[in-house]
């Protein structure tokens, strides 16, 4: 079409013995926000690469505002007009705010030495113009995770792009960070700008885009205007089959209280969280991120402090120091970032699964290499961990079998309590549908489970109670009956009701 | 299909696995010898024939056991180095820690010290100076090039500021059998040496403790999540080293007698050389005490035979940087050109 | 203004005054012009070698070679010198730096080609070139009876009052300063330490990097060299020895972060400027020279303590400040 600015056609990507994208088309015009959806794994991030000249396409071509092009770096598709807003790693923290803004193209005076007045002034208006309230002397590290995106927005803006692709933008943000951002989208949008939006968050797609294009295992699956599209329709062209069946059935009756929280405060985080988990059922933590959550948890842990607050277990006070302390209570944790928290990944599978346990297992001080095969062996087929061996490294295994390691490794200390931070973030549909049974199957045998997450149908289908916080408070408790997706939505967006 | 490491969970390449299906069984024996620990031994006992031709003195058994007697002691620094690099640490304060602990125990000579008492407190000294840089480094959490940067100036300093341009030189008659004794004709200080070793070999490959130094190497934060106790792991690597500085320095100033201002002076370096030639890559996660043993007698024997054949020392060093260069530069190179034939030959 | 005052040069500007203020209660003529020259010229050489280090770990790597480019330019200008006494005097300096740009180079290429992290690199080339300036003189010393009266007067040759040596540190700091903050290379530097992925995908060049900030070392040890060797009157293979860690502490009592990506030219100066009025306070006051090291030491020590505590207590109230 005439108006659109970006062609891709027939575009296909190999890399050694594995084909990323095959022959996908994909267009996008002036001045419209256009969805860009796929699982992990079905080439979204490989076509963005492609688009911002990280990787070069092995077949097709690409058309940008009205030329052929073919961009060999990043500097290149810059060039052309497309600005790229990673989800943290394009800021550099320790320079100032005019500086991120300016990076890559720094303005120069008379003298062609650089000309930090006229940038502070530039970044000023541009700063307003994203709605930013930051000074552009302030240093980037200073600044919230929100403010930061909208540096990268007016970096953009700064290289008048024509283009602007956000990676996930608001899966840190909070409500009313999110609403903020897509109230600049809207703007960029209305200046004619085009805005490629990559989010899982069906609620936020159906909201900010005109357009999507769903690409599946690498190639085309459906695309058109976003009114017209449904979570099911999305959910079948994503997935290639439909949405109904995907949590497991439960007949849950919880027992006793097992663990409470009473009182804890942080501040700056969170203030008042009480919560009290039963056993053998699962509780369902909902917020959109940055509600405060992780932080709770991180606290109960002990990984980090707080103001005040106190830990019960079974009735009784206990001081939990350390990931250590929790485990010889019995809480296992599952944290949020599986490759930075959860794993080890130059580690072979084996040592993963045995680490916390290395020294229970071990004679003495020494390893007791029979007993951790032993446990790798039983735990690793019980996940079903699909590898070629126990000793392979953790690194060369997919997402969702590096999810079913970090699940193995704690769920082989036999915690009776056991903490999921965003268990299927991350993991193909069909490996989500796996870890859901077995969760299940676990609180049916006793096991009480806390479970972190931001996907509404996941807290709706798999939570026997559901705590909803909001800006580090409880907003909301919820028994699963009571609980329906406009109730929680409204607690979490602090609405009073 | 397998993945890699890409914060966006897309798909990319396992190329580990291409590249061992690649390889013909002469290629794969190739990949052995490759090894580091294999290299090294190659270099280790050319080096041995090379000195042995160019000098007729060089095989000389008696020679050749008396040479151990010039890189025993930072062998046995290099040990617990090897723990302090291997978690991502690095300590520059050791050689400094052998001169505080030769002071304390020159003036506790000089004061009528018995040879076991100053045994303790070469230790004790060293024990407590690795202590005080594993509570600045784990409890304050400070970088350790930095902290180990100022106790290697304090440490250093207080010895200098005591001594002066003294030196203590009274010590008890059977205080010199630790460092130039031998016992069944091997010297004391070969034995130690030994006994540290294994205990090192043993500490990294069979124990928990070593485990963790893995696990903490690679990933910190996962390791801390998993459980493992990481800054008491760090601190008592610290205070290892610390202590075995202190054996270094008793073993030391047992040999030359005396405790002077500028005792190991530069040590640290040939240390940190010994361990990174050994293989232990600095960056931290990988290495074993294997490579380190091996490395620390190529060099003892490398500076030996240039010292048969009148090598000025300064020269010696032109050497020993040479070889650090390119024993490093070697592997990435064959590394680099393995993969770009194999990326070629796949077409990308 | 208390955003300024707050900031971490402006503490290190007022603790380096009180230091002075106080020994001069002490000493008097501490602060009297005599003894600031004498302090600023002592210092020269730390101010110089400290900005080519402060380059170096702006990138997260340390360099280990400073000392051995100084002793090695210094050794071949004094034998240059020996050998042929009609060389220009002001010849000396520009050769200097521009050997010493080869030796950074060499550093810079194994690291920017070799791949080989920078303390690496340079724990090799410091042996190397160290052993090179003992061949070069066959482990020979050079006195100031070999070195030209031209040659010993090339530090202390006085420009307006002030010697030719504080004119070449006053110049390269200025050189310094314009290169890191008003340069896009310089940026770079900064850019690549900071955050090296997001450097590399805005188009910085890690080759560039890396023999930019060998290269200025290089230079900057070059011109070093040849000032210290005909300062102190003597060449020898053990010239300037421990030189590296002083370099290394001054920028980190300057503020210089370990892990790379921030630090200033002001720190760095500062930081050298507080050691060198600490030495020579030492010695007015009549402090025994053996106590230098220790009190280094300890001060160095206090500096990194003090500033962890500060940026923890920054970092509660930053957090302290958000929603909620």
């Amino acid at each position: 079409m005439e108006s659109d600015i970006l062609e891709m056609r027939g575009i296909s990507k190999f890399f050694p013995g594995i084909k990323a994208l095959e022959g996908v088309d994909f267009s996008m015009r002036s001045g419209e926000v256009h969805a860009l959806v796929g699982e992990n794994g079905a080439g979204k991030s490989t076509l963005v690469k492609i688009l911002t000249g990280v990787h070069r396409q092995s077949a097709g071509a690409v058309r940008f505002a009205g030329k052929e092009r073919d961009f060999r770096s990043p500097v290149d598709a810059r060039e052309a007009g497309i600005a790229a807003i990673h989800q943290e790693a394009s800021m550099f923290p320790d320079l100032t705010v005019a500086e991120n803004v300016f990076s890559g193209h720094l303005l120069r005076g008379r003298s062609r030495l650089l000309d930090w007045k006229r940038m502070r002034k530039e970044a000023e208006s541009l700063l307003e113009r994203v709605e930013l309230k930051a000074r552009p002397d302030a240093l980037v590290r200073e600044l919230s995770v929100a403010e930061r995106h909208l540096v990268g927005i007016a970096r953009a803006l700064s290289e008048d792009a024509s283009l602007v692709i956000m990676d996930e933008p608001t899966s840190a943000l909070s409500l009313r960070e999110t609403e903020d951002l897509f109230r600049i989208i809207r703007q960029l949008r209305d200046q004619g700008k085009a805005i490629l939006f990559i989010s899982h968050k069906f609620d936020e797609l159906f909201e900010i885009a005109d357009r999507y294009t769903v690409l599946r295992d690498g190639r085309n699956a459906g695309a058109g205007a976003m009114k017209e599209a449904t979570v099911d329709s999305l959910v079948k062209m994503m997935a290639g089959r439909e949405l109904s069946h995907m949590y497991p059935v439960r007949n849950s009756s919880p027992g006793e209280t097992i663990l409470s929280i009473e009182g804890f405060s942080r501040a700056g985080y969170y203030r008042d969280v009480s919560f009290s988990l039963r056993s053998g059922e699962i509780l369902g933590m909902f917020g959109l991120v940055g509600a405060g959550r992780s932080d709770v948890v991180r606290s109960l842990l002990g990984l980090e402090g707080r103001d005040s607050g106190v830990v019960k277990l079974g009735g009784r006070a206990v001081s939990i120091k350390g990931p250590r302390d929790a485990l010889d209570l019995g809480i296992a944790h599952v944290p949020e970032d599986r490759q930075d928290q959860g794993l080890i990944l130059e580690m072979s599978i084996g040592s993963n699964i045995t680490l916390p346990q290395v020294a229970s297992l071990a004679k003495g001080p020494f390893l007791n290499r029979a007993a951790e095969d032993e446990l790798t062996r039983s735990y690793g087929s019980r996940m079903e961990i699909k590898a070629a061996g126990w000793g392979e490294n953790a690194k060369n295994l997919s997402g969702g079998n590096q999810q079913k390691v970090v699940l193995a490794k704690w769920l082989a200390t036999e915690p009776s309590i056991l903490i999921l931070d965003e268990p299927t973030k991350g993991i193909d549909v069909g490996t989500k549908a796996t870890v859901h049974a077995f969760i299940a199957e676990l609180a049916a045998k006793g096991m009480s489970i806390l479970m972190i997450s931001s996907e509404l149908p996941e807290i709706l289908g798999m939570s026997d109670r559901i705590l909803v916080m909001y800006e580090g408070r409880v907003a909301a408790v919820f028994d699963r009956k009571d609980a329906d997706e406009a109730a929680v939505m409204r607690a979490a967006t602090g609405v009073a009701s | 299909m397998s993945r890699g490491r890409d914060g966006s969970g897309d798909v990319l390449v396992d190329e580990s696995r291409l590249i061992r299906a690649d390889l013909s069984l002469g290629k794969r024996l190739t990949g052995l010898a490759l090894k580091w620990e294999s290299l090294l031994s190659i270099i280790f006992i050319a080096t041995l024939v090379l000195f042995s031709i160019l000098s007729p003195v060089f095989l000389d058994a008696d020679n050749l056991v008396d040479a151990t007697f010039n890189f025993m002691e930072k062998a046995i620094i290099a040990m617990p180095m090897i723990f302090v690099i291997l978690c991502g640490d690095i300590d520059i304060s050791v050689a400094s820690i052998i001169a505080l602990s030769s002071l304390f125990m020159g003036m506790a000579s000089e004061a009528g010290a018995s040879t076991p008492a100053l045994i303790g407190i070469g230790l004790g000294v060293g024990l407590l100076a690795g202590l005080l840089n594993g509570l600045l480094i784990t409890r304050l959490d400070i970088p350790a090039i930095a902290v180990t940067l100022g106790s290697m100036s304090l440490f250093r300093g207080i010895s200098n500021a005591v001594l002066g341009d003294k030196a203590y030189t009274k010590y008890p008659e059977d205080f010199g059998f630790l460092g130039q004794g031998y016992v069944l004709g091997i010297p004391v200080q070969v034995l130690v040496f030994a006994a540290v070793a294994a205990i090192a070999a043993v500490v990294l490959n069979a124990t928990v403790f070593g485990r963790y130094a893995y696990a903490i190497g690679n990933n910190k934060t996962a390791a801390r999540f998993s459980g493992v106790p990481v800054q008491d792991v760090r601190l008592a690597i610290f205070a290892a080293t610390g202590l075995l500085s202190g054996l270094a320095g008793i073993l030391l100033t047992s040999r030359i007698g005396s405790t002077r201002p500028n005792i190991a002076s530069g040590w640290e370096l040939d240390v940190i050389t010994t361990v990174v030639l050994g293989g232990v890559a600095i960056t931290g996660g990988k290495g074993n005490v294997a490579g380190v043993i091996i490395a620390a007698f190529l060099l003892g024997y490398m500076k030996f035979g240039m010292g048969v054949l009148n090598v000025p020392g300064k020269v010696m060093n032109i050497i020993t940087g040479a070889l650090l260069v390119v024993a490093i530069l070697l592997p990435r190179a064959v590394e680099s050109l393995r993969r770009r034939a194999l990326l070629r030959k796949t077409g990308a | 203004m208390k955003r300024l005052l707050k900031r971490r040069e402006s503490i290190l500007l007022i603790s380096l005054v009180a230091l002075g203020l106080l020994v001069s209660i002490r000493a008097r003529g501490f602060l009297g012009f005599e003894n600031l020259d004498s302090i600023l010229n002592d210092t020269c050489a730390l101010i110089m070698g400290s900005l080519g280090q402060f380059m170096v770990i702006l990138v997260g790597g340390i360099d280990l070679s400073v000392e051995s480019v100084m002793a090695f330019t210094g050794m071949a200008a004094a034998l240059a010198n020996q050998a042929m006494p009609g060389i220009p005097a002001w010849l000396y300096l520009p050769a200097g730096a521009a050997m010493g740009a080869i030796l950074g180079a060499g550093s810079g290429a194994l690291v920017a080609f070799g791949k080989l992290p920078p303390i690496i690199a340079t724990l090799g080339t410091m042996s190397i070139y160290r052993g090179i300036v003992f061949v070069m003189s066959n482990g020979a010393w050079v006195t100031t009876h070999e070195m030209s009266p031209g040659f010993l007067s090339i530090p202390s040759t006085p420009i307006l009052g002030v010697s030719s040596m504080i004119w070449i540190a006053v110049l390269a700091v200025a050189a310094a300063a314009v290169l890191m903050r008003r340069t896009s290379s310089g940026r770079e530097v900064y850019a690549y330490g900071g955050n090296k992925t997001a450097a590399l995908f805005a188009g910085v060049s890690e080759r560039k990097v890396s023999m930019l900030i060998f290269v200025a070392s290089g230079i900057l040890s070059g011109i070093v060299g040849v000032l210290w060797v005909s300062r102190y009157g003597m060449a020898h293979s053990e010239t300037a020895s421990g030189f590296n860690m002083q370099t290394v502490a001054a920028c980190v009592l300057g503020g210089v972060s370990m892990s790379g990506g921030s630090g200033t030219v002001t720190g760095v100066v500062l930081g050298a400027l507080f050691f060198g009025v600490i030495n020579n306070a030492l010695t007015v006051v009549n402090f025994s020279p053996f106590y230098q090291m220790a009190i280094q030491g300890f001060v160095i020590l206090f500096a990194i303590v003090s500033n962890t505590l500060i940026d923890r207590r920054n970092q509660m109230k930053l957090a302290a400040r958000r929603l909620i």
